[in-house]
């Protein structure tokens, strides 16, 4: 079993890239969508958006099914809800701290 | 969403040099913060540091009180008098290439107080979870933190 803990990092990395993005904002608009779909309007290939969506898969990101000749292809948010608590975490953290940094130099 | 940096901005009502002397004098940090230090913060040094309950705070110290002694390495990268602190800091594990976040307090004087920029980043690089949980409470206080931040995130939006 992969450790909770390893699976973050390689979320950001798959994030890191504009074309993946929107990808990203494509199917949180429309839900899940085909390649066909997808690839309308593109500027790239069928076949790099294929590669880019590849890439959000396994950072655990997006979630294929196929129906008939087509996949499609869908958000996992279960993934972005946990990066997203994490970091809420990690800021309410820092509040803290600076509220007794603030008592520390105030007083 | 910035998945990568988490800013925050506060007003101190107090003396530029007193601030300073708070975060740079790694003593005084770590009277604050909650952590004992090794040595001093000196750019382009690293210092080593363990969790160490805080005496500004009593609640805090008692769930600092489970994190105490775990080990922590600062990697002194500035040290600009009055102006700006940065350093990167990571767990010390038996793992020699841990990778670690940036943390920048940076200090404007203005009218009313000092405001203090404090940022951390590249987040991007580690394992978040663990990060997120370096410094929270216990379990117990981890799912009060939580109920916290749900709530903070509700209203928020």
């Amino acid at each position: 079993m992969r450790s909770r803990f390893s699976i973050a990092a390689p979320v950001f990395a798959a994030l890191g890239d504009e074309t993946r993005l929107k990808l990203v904002v494509r199917l949180c608009d429309d839900g899940p969508a085909s390649i066909t779909h997808l690839s309308r309007d593109a500027p790239i290939t069928r076949q790099a958006i294929t590669k880019h969506l590849r890439v959000m898969q396994n950072a655990g990101l997006v979630r294929c099914s196929r129906q008939g000749r087509e996949s499609y292809w869908e958000l996992d948010r279960r993934r972005l809800r946990e990066i997203r608590r994490n970091l809420a975490l990690i800021s309410a953290q820092w509040d803290d701290a600076l509220g007794r940094l603030r008592r520390f130099v105030e007083d | 969403m910035d998945t990568d940096r988490i800013e925050k901005k506060t007003l101190l009502h107090a003396p530029l040099s007193r601030v300073w002397r708070a975060l740079a004098d790694s003593t005084e940090f770590g009277t604050w913060f909650g952590m004992k230090f090794e040595g001093p913060f000196v750019a382009g040094a690293t210092v080593r540091g363990v969790i160490s309950p805080t005496t500004v705070d009593a609640e805090v110290a008692k769930s600092q009180k489970s994190h105490e002694g775990m080990p922590l390495e600062f990697i002194v990268e500035r040290v600009e008098p009055e102006r700006l602190l940065s350093f990167r800091w990571r767990p010390v594990t038996d793992s020699a290439a841990e990778p670690s976040t940036l943390v920048t307090f940076a200090l404007e004087e203005t009218a009313d107080g000092v405001m203090l920029t404090v940022t951390e980043s590249d987040f991007d690089r580690i394992p978040l979870e663990r990060r997120a949980k370096m410094f929270a409470a216990n379990e117990h206080g981890w799912s009060v933190q939580m109920a916290v931040i749900a709530k903070y995130l509700a209203h928020a939006q």
